[in-house]
C-alpha cells in the first residue's frame, strides 16, 4: 500500500503526456497534470490550490517578455520588419549561414558574459533576426514559398536557443552554476563555480561547431531550392539535398 | 529605487489595457484572461507575503485564478487583427530607414548598460536599482524607453503602444502563459513526490556495477526528466540526488564538478526536444505565426541529439579522470 502512494504522483507527469500527445490544449492539460499528481499524493483541494497559486506568482517574471511588445508593434507597424528585410537585401555579402552563424555566437558570447536577457525570441529574433534571415534566403534565388519561409523562421528561433542554452552555463555568477554549487553544498561537497563553468566549455565549443554546420547546409538547401531559374551558384549545391 | 516589483506593476498596467480594449471589442475571453492574469502579477508579492505570514487565503483564490485561465484558454482563438497595410508599412519603411532600428536596439542596449554599471547608478546616497533581479529591471525599463523612442522616431500617437502590443499579444494567445504554467507544476510535482519516485525508477532499470550504464542512466535520466518537466534546472537536483550522487560520486569516484556541469547541459539539450519548455519551443511558434506548434522543436533537435552523444562522450571520458 505504501508502495503505491510513492508511485501515485507519477499520474501527474502520465497527464501531461498523454495531453501533449493528443494535442490538447496545454494550459488546462499542465493545470490538470497538477491538481492530479496533488491529489495523487493526499493533499487537500485547499493546499493543492495554495501550492499552484504560489508556484505561478513566484515564477511572474517569465511574463517579463510581454513588455517588449509595445515598442515593438509600434515599430513593426512603421514597417521594421520590412527595414529589416530591405538592409540585409542590400548587402551583397550577408549570406544566410554568415548572418546566422554570427548570430550564433553572439548570443554564445552575451550568454556567457550573463546577459541572457539582452536578446531572445520576443526582443530580437520576431523583430531582427527572423525577417533578416528572410532576406537573406532570398537573395541568392527566386523569393521562399509559404513553407520556406516558416523553414528559415523556426531555424531562426532554433539558433537563438542553441546560442542562449550553450552559452549561459558558462557564466558563473547566476543560474545553473549557482545551482549546482549550491546543491552539492547541501550534501557536503564544497565547489567553487568557477571549477564548474571551466567544464561548461568543451561543450559551449561543441553547440557551436554542431550547429554551424547544420546551419550551412540548411542555408545550402534553401539555396538549392528547387527551382530550376535559380543558377548554380557553387559546385555541388546541387547535390547537396541535407534536410536538416 | 526602482524594483523588479514595479516591472510587475507595469505588466499588470499593459495587460489590464488590453484585457480593456478586447472588452470594447465584446472578445470575452480574451478580456477575462488577460484580467485575470494583471491581478496575478500585480498581486503576486501581496499573495507570496501572504504565505510567508501563513495566510493560505490569497494562494489558494491565487491558485483559483490559474484554473479559471486555464479554462479560459482554449477558448481563446487566434483572431484575425486587423494589421496596417503592407503598402504603407513599406512606404514608412523606405521613409524612416535605419531610425527604425534605434529603438529596437535601444532595448538590448539599455538592459546591457544597467546590467553592466547598473549597480553604480546611485543618486544622492541611493542606489537607482534594487540589485534584486537588476537586469531584468534593466529590460523592463529598457522597454519603456524604447517604447517613447519608437513613438518619437514614428510620430505615432502614445496610444498606438497600447494597440499595438495589445494585437501582438493576442497572437501570442495563451502560449505568453505556458512558461508561468509549466513552473508552476514544476513547484506542485516537487512537492507532491514526483521527482523522488522518478529517479527510483531508474536506478531499478540499471545494472549500477557498470560505470558506463551509470553514466547513460544519469544523462538519459537528465532529458527524459527535463523533457517532462521543460526545464533542466527542476531535473538536476531529483536526478544528480537520485543518481549522480549515490551512484557516479560515491561509488565509482567521478568528479563532481564536471559530472554537474555535463549534466546540466546534457539536460539543455532535452530542453531542445520539448513542448514543455514553452518559453523557448512554443512562445516563438506564436510570435513568429509557424503553422505547427513543433516547427522549432524540428529544427533544433538534431542540434540537440548530436551534442547529447557528445555530452554523454564527454562526460564518461572525463569524471573519472580528473
Amino acid at each position: 500500500m505504501t508502495a503505491l502512494l510513492h508511485w501515485l504522483p507519477l499520474l501527474g507527469v502520465l497527464v501531461v503526456v498523454v495531453g501533449f500527445a493528443l494535442r490538447f490544449n496545454p494550459v488546462p492539460v499542465v493545470v490538470l497534470a497538477g491538481i492530479v499528481s496533488g491529489l495523487a499524493a493526499g493533499k487537500s483541494i485547499g493546499d493543492i490550490l495554495a501550492l499552484i497559486g504560489n508556484s505561478f506568482v513566484s515564477e511572474r517574471a517569465l511574463l517579463l517578455f510581454v513588455l517588449t511588445l509595445p515598442a515593438i508593434g509600434v515599430l513593426e507597424r512603421a514597417g521594421l520588419r520590412e527595414h529589416a528585410r530591405n538592409w540585409i537585401s542590400a548587402l551583397r555579402g550577408m549570406t544566410l549561414s554568415r548572418l546566422l552563424i554570427a548570430y550564433l555566437g553572439l548570443r554564445q558570447i552575451l550568454s556567457m558574459l550573463g546577459l541572457t536577457n539582452v536578446a531572445g525570441q520576443a526582443q530580437t529574433v520576431r523583430p531582427l533576426l527572423a525577417p533578416m534571415a528572410e532576406a537573406a534566403a532570398e537573395q541568392r534565388g527566386k523569393p521562399l514559398d509559404e513553407r520556406e519561409r516558416n523553414d528559415v523562421r523556426a531555424f531562426s528561433a532554433a539558433t537563438d536557443n542553441i546560442g542562449l542554452f550553450f552559452g549561459e552555463d558558462v557564466f558563473i555568477a547566476l543560474g545553473a552554476v549557482l545551482l549546482i554549487q549550491g546543491f552539492y553544498s547541501q550534501h557536503g561537497i564544497e565547489l567553487e563555480p568557477l571549477q564548474i563553468a571551466l567544464w561548461a566549455l568543451p561543450t559551449a565549443i561543441a553547440a557551436f561547431v554542431i550547429h554551424a554546420i547544420r546551419t550551412v547546409l540548411f542555408a545550402r538547401r534553401m539555396a538549392g531550392r528547387s527551382g530550376t531559374t535559380v543558377p548554380a551558384l557553387r559546385s555541388g549545391d546541387g547535390e547537396n539535398s541535407e534536410r536538416c | 529605487m526602482l524594483k523588479i516589483e514595479h516591472a510587475y506593476w507595469l505588466i499588470a498596467l499593459f495587460l489590464a489595457g488590453a484585457a480593456w480594449l478586447n472588452l470594447r471589442e465584446r472578445r470575452w475571453s480574451h478580456a477575462g484572461f488577460w484580467l485575470v492574469l494583471a491581478v496575478l502579477v500585480g498581486g503576486g508579492k501581496y499573495v507570496l507575503d501572504a504565505t510567508a505570514a501563513h495566510h493560505p487565503l490569497p494562494a489558494q483564490l491565487a491558485g483559483a485564478g490559474v484554473i479559471a485561465l486555464a479554462v479560459l484558454s482554449p477558448r481563446m482563438k487566434r483572431g484575425q487583427l486587423v494589421e496596417r497595410d503592407a503598402s504603407e508599412r513599406e512606404a514608412d519603411a523606405r521613409r524612416l530607414g535605419h531610425r527604425l532600428f534605434g529603438p529596437a536596439v535601444l532595448i538590448p542596449l539599455v538592459t546591457l548598460l544597467v546590467a553592466l554599471f547598473g549597480a553604480y547608478a546611485v543618486i544622492g546616497g541611493v542606489r537607482l536599482f534594487d540589485p534584486v533581479r537588476m537586469t531584468l529591471t534593466g529590460l523592463a525599463l529598457a522597454c519603456v524607453i524604447a517604447l517613447i523612442a519608437a513613438l518619437w522616431v514614428t510620430r505615432a500617437k502614445p496610444s498606438a503602444g497600447l494597440a499595438e502590443g495589445r494585437r501582438l499579444l493576442d497572437t501570442l494567445g495563451w502560449a505568453a502563459l505556458l512558461p508561468l504554467t509549466l513552473a508552476a507544476l514544476g513547484g506542485v510535482f516537487a512537492a507532491t513526490g514526483v521527482g523522488a519516485a522518478v529517479s527510483d525508477l531508474v536506478r531499478m532499470m540499471i545494472p549500477v556495477n557498470s560505470a558506463l550504464a551509470c553514466v547513460v542512466a544519469y544523462g538519459l535520466g537528465m532529458v527524459l526528466f527535463t523533457v517532462i518537466m521543460g526545464n533542466a534546472f527542476a531535473a538536476f537536483p531529483v536526478l544528480t540526488a537520485g543518481v549522480g550522487l549515490p551512484l557516479l560520486i560515491h561509488l565509482h569516484g567521478a568528479n563532481p564538478a564536471i559530472l554537474g556541469a555535463l549534466g546540466m547541459l546534457t539536460g539543455y539539450c532535452g530542453t531542445l526536444f520539448t513542448p514543455m519548455a514553452a518559453n523557448f519551443n512554443i512562445v516563438p511558434v506564436a510570435l513568429l505565426e509557424l503553422p505547427n506548434q513543433n516547427d522549432v522543436i524540428r529544427a533544433q533537435w538534431k542540434t540537440g541529439a548530436v551534442l547529447l552523444v557528445v555530452n554523454l562522450a564527454l562526460m564518461y571520458c572525463l569524471i573519472f579522470r580528473f
